[in-house]
């Protein structure tokens, strides 16, 4: 290779574009994808549209719904990731059919995890926030609008940075969390485990950014009246992850940034010479990693708050209880992170006081857990959709709960440790969780955005399908674990005995799968049939602020703004027969800003020319983000106005559409 | 007051204390630089290599120190003649405040340059790596201050003390003593309990 391409294209080959057939055919797939996809926008011209009301806006509401698109799309890519894998267990190289070989395999089982943690589960919890909180405290916008679109266009590029191994290189086989020395220099020379860092580190920094806007969007733009102890519960729970996202998330940027420079500057902090030392990375990263799992299941309890409190016609049992208990979770959260590493060799002293926390956190999630409960309680139930998601969620979520007390225990954690018995358990909790609770949020909250609701039938098959297919999926992942198959096993001796209960597990995939299908269809079926499933502002009965506008609602969410007097402030206005005060006001909203979308896109090429050492870029993307930055935010004309006639007309025009 | 005019106003406040918040996330940034150096730092003892002892020059260091607290008592008062209108002093102050920055980031990346040459790179132990990263990080927040006080001075020029500049300006102070914060600690924790033991 001459010195100038080395310059030019740093360790970028035409080798790394060829692939083996199983990758090639995915990464020509979403090629042909994305080629179809700009094709139909052009054919449809929609591109002014596109650009003008989408890739531009500083509306949360459609920041929301673009994070949700982002993160169904990376589910579908995370669950196939999950049948290739449970697909190469079950063939498991008998009569030398190798589906995988051990390298890809390595490769489809980290992209899996780190796609559905940091893709998914993320995304769509930040899809969340952005489309309900500023909704739910009575709020117009974000604190920081613009920072907002910054933030979704980091994700977006670490998204892209983790698909592009697909076509060009390779994908880290080092693991979901990248252990060294495996993903040191030594072990993982190629371009895999930068992918990894880069696209996490650009999406941790989004997220960080998020966790600063939205807490102090909760913290300063409440409607007046609005105390902190009168907050809905789902924004009570928002409020403490975005806390635990502030605190932790430095932490991941640092881990990363030195394994990073372990590998680019030949530094040694996670080396094992030169008084390097691997487990101060696996301190770090668990140092986040811990609380990390309550960033994502935490918004999901507040979803499920919501989704009981409206379904069973009843305030929430034990307001307080339940703040009190996130704050409490998210405390722990912080002093049990050395129970992801008993097996370190940490000594009995340390090992008993992690066990101990860790055991104690099931004390105020079993309060939340009997609060719903308590909630339903003599309660006018209604068995929605929503409804059964989170009566899914209280069967797996408790016995998620109760392996992880199995797996608090130090000395019986020497045997689950690292095998499948481990993985059932926090599938148990992130599915059974986190999943489950996005998707009752999607199906409660739908009607808001749309004006319609979700085919009721196709979303019961749905969640039947998820709920069976979990249970079969991941119960003999437990009995496995107990019979010594461990996590990353990409064959195993037939002799073992372990095949049928792989096969059970796979069935259990491809019923999820089917329920995924449900999903797609419920949607297309309720889009199709828009006009027959259409409703008014309140399909529900619901209790909380964001349901008391119009639906969907308008750009400017509340033409005045809300006076709040109670927790249950939408129940308490349909009791007292109050409304909102119709004496408008001028509006001031953010302009569209393009800058968001040309970090992105800057920041996706940052990353890539780190991967590929092609130093000129590296250099060049900074310094353009750099520029784009100060000339932003210098510039002082950000917002426009909406004037209060412009309102009054719209209010005026939807009220005679709801008529 | 307009409800205009008390929007903007709590626009910027919530600026102010939004990057506050953010600087405390910052604080968890260098929280984390800190353990690992506190950790790493240990394993000289066994692995060998120049502890800190062997190659810190304290005096050095306490100029560096100096002349970055002065620029936080200088971009306190280029902050305060600007909100009474006092611009000529002002930008006399904010200038010498970037001056002394510069001053400091370079000295410190004279003193990374000495280090390296001497064999003590980097790329030589664990304990290195968590310095010149604790240290640099620090740095490059300076370089980051530097860059954003080059724009505040020039945009404050340009617009003749605009209020909206004026408040960028007091952003910038914000940030510019949080650095100075970090590095008491650096010299406190790297510098003068490092250098001694």
């Amino acid at each position: 290779m001459s010195d100038l391409q080395q310059f030019i294209f740093g360790r970028l080959t035409w080798q790394d574009f060829i692939h083996e057939p199983i990758m090639a055919g995915a990464g020509i797939g979403m090629i042909v994808a994305l080629i179809a996809l700009i094709g139909l926008v052009t054919y449809l011209k929609k591109w002014k549209w596109l650009w003008k009301n989408w890739l531009t806006t500083l509306d949360p509401k459609k920041i929301g719904v673009m994070y949700l698109i982002v993160s169904v799309i990376m589910l579908l890519r995370g669950g196939a990731d999950a049948l290739l894998v449970r697909a190469q267990q079950v063939v498991n190289n008998s009569n030398g059919v190798e589906l995988l070989n051990s390298d890809h395999f390595q490769q489809i089982f980290t992209a899996h995890g780190s796609i559905m943690i940091f893709f998914v589960a993320m995304g769509l919890i930040f899809a969340l926030f952005n489309m309900i909180v500023p909704q739910q405290i009575g709020a117009r916008d974000v604190a920081y609008p613009f920072l907002n679109s910054v933030s979704f266009w980091l994700f977006a590029a670490g998204m892209i940075l983790i698909n592009a191994p697909m076509i060009v290189g390779e994908f880290s086989t080092a693991g979901w969390l990248a252990y060294p020395p495996l993903s040191g220099l030594e072990y993982s020379p190629g371009v895999g485990v930068d992918y990894w860092i880069w696209s996490l580190q650009i999406a941790g920094i989004g997220s960080l950014l998020s966790g600063v806007n939205f807490f102090m969007t909760i913290i300063k733009m409440r409607a007046p009246g609005m105390k902190m102890m009168m907050m809905p519960i789902f924004t009570w729970s928002v409020f403490v992850t975005v806390l635990l996202i502030m605190t932790v998330f430095p932490i991941l940027t640092v881990s990363l940034g030195l394994l990073s420079l372990d590998r680019l500057m030949d530094m040694h902090f996670f080396t094992t010479d030169a008084g390097g030392n691997p487990m101060l990375y696996i301190n770090l990263i668990w140092a986040w990693g811990h609380p990390e799992v309550y960033i994502l299941v935490l918004p999901a309890f507040g979803v499920f708050s919501e989704v009981v409190s409206t379904f069973s016609s009843k305030k929430i049992f034990g307001y307080t209880s339940m703040v009190f208990a996130l704050i409490a979770i998210a405390f722990f959260s912080f002093v049990v992170w050395l129970h992801h590493f008993f097996t370190m060799g940490a000594g009995a002293n340390v090992n008993t006081f992690f066990g101990i926390t860790t055991m104690i956190i099931a004390i105020p999630t079993g309060v939340k857990v009997f609060n719903w409960i308590f909630t339903m309680y003599r309660g006018r139930v209604r068995f929605t959709t929503p409804m059964l998601w989170f009566m899914g969620f209280v069967v797996t979520f408790t016995i998620g709960g109760l392996t992880g007390v199995m797996l608090s225990v130090p000395p019986a954690d020497f045997q689950f440790h690292n095998s499948l018995f481990l993985v059932a358990h926090f599938h148990n909790m992130i599915i059974g969780g986190v999943v489950f609770g996005v998707f009752s949020a999607i199906t409660y909250w739908f009607p808001k955005f749309t004006g319609f609701k979700l085919h009721e039938g196709l979303g019961k098959a749905a969640f039947w399908c998820w709920l069976i297919g979990f249970i079969l999926a991941f119960g003999p992942l437990y009995i496995l674990g107990f019979m010594g198959a461990v996590r990353r096993l990409d064959h195993y001796d037939p002799s073992l005995g372990w095949e049928g209960l792989f096969i059970v597990a796979a069935v259990g995939v491809v019923t999820i799968g089917l329920g995924v299908a449900f999903q797609l269809l419920q949607v297309t079926v309720s889009i199709i049939n828009r006009k027959k499933y259409k409703v008014g502002p309140d399909p529900w009965g619901a209790r909380t602020l964001e349901w008391a506008t119009a639906t969907p609602p308008a750009e400017y969410v509340f033409a005045t703004t809300p006076q709040v007097k109670s927790r249950d402030e939408f129940w308490a206005m349909k009791q007292e027969g109050r409304s909102f005060s119709k004496k408008y006001e001028d509006v001031w909203l953010p302009k569209n800003s393009s800058v968001g979308l040309l970090i992105g896109l800057l920041a996706t090429g940052f990353g890539l020319a780190v991967v590929w050492h092609m130093w000129w870029a590296v250099l060049l993307t900074f310094v353009a983000i750099v520029v784009i930055l100060v000339i932003r935010l210098t510039n002082d004309d950000t917002e426009m106005k909406l004037s209060a006639e412009e309102i009054a007309r719209h209010e005026a025009a939807l009220q005679r559409r709801a008529a | 007051m307009t409800t205009r005019a008390k929007e903007i106003a709590e626009t910027q406040e919530r600026k102010s204390l939004g990057l506050w918040v953010y600087l405390m996330t910052d604080c968890m940034l260098f929280g984390a630089l800190f353990a690992t150096f506190a950790t790493l730092n240990t394993h000289v003892g066994v692995f060998g290599g120049p502890s800190g002892a062997d190659l810190f020059n304290l005096k050095f260091v306490l100029v560096e120190t100096m002349l970055l607290l002065t620029s936080s008592f200088t971009i306190g008062l280029a902050y305060l003649c600007a909100t009474r209108g006092f611009k000529a002093q002002s930008m006399f102050w904010l200038i010498s405040t970037f001056l002394l920055g510069a001053s400091f980031l370079a000295l410190e990346l004279w003193e990374f340059n000495q280090l390296a040459a001497e064999g003590h790179g980097w790329w030589s132990s664990a304990f290195l790596s968590a310095y010149f990263v604790l240290v640099g990080t620090h740095g490059a927040h300076i370089a980051v201050g530097l860059i954003w006080m080059a724009v505040v001075i020039f945009r404050l020029l340009q617009r003749n003390f605009k209020q909206t500049d004026v408040q960028r300006l007091s952003l910038l102070s914000l940030f510019w003593h949080f650095l100075d914060i970090i590095w008491i600690f650096i010299f406190s924790f790297v510098y003068l309990i490092g250098g001694m033991s």
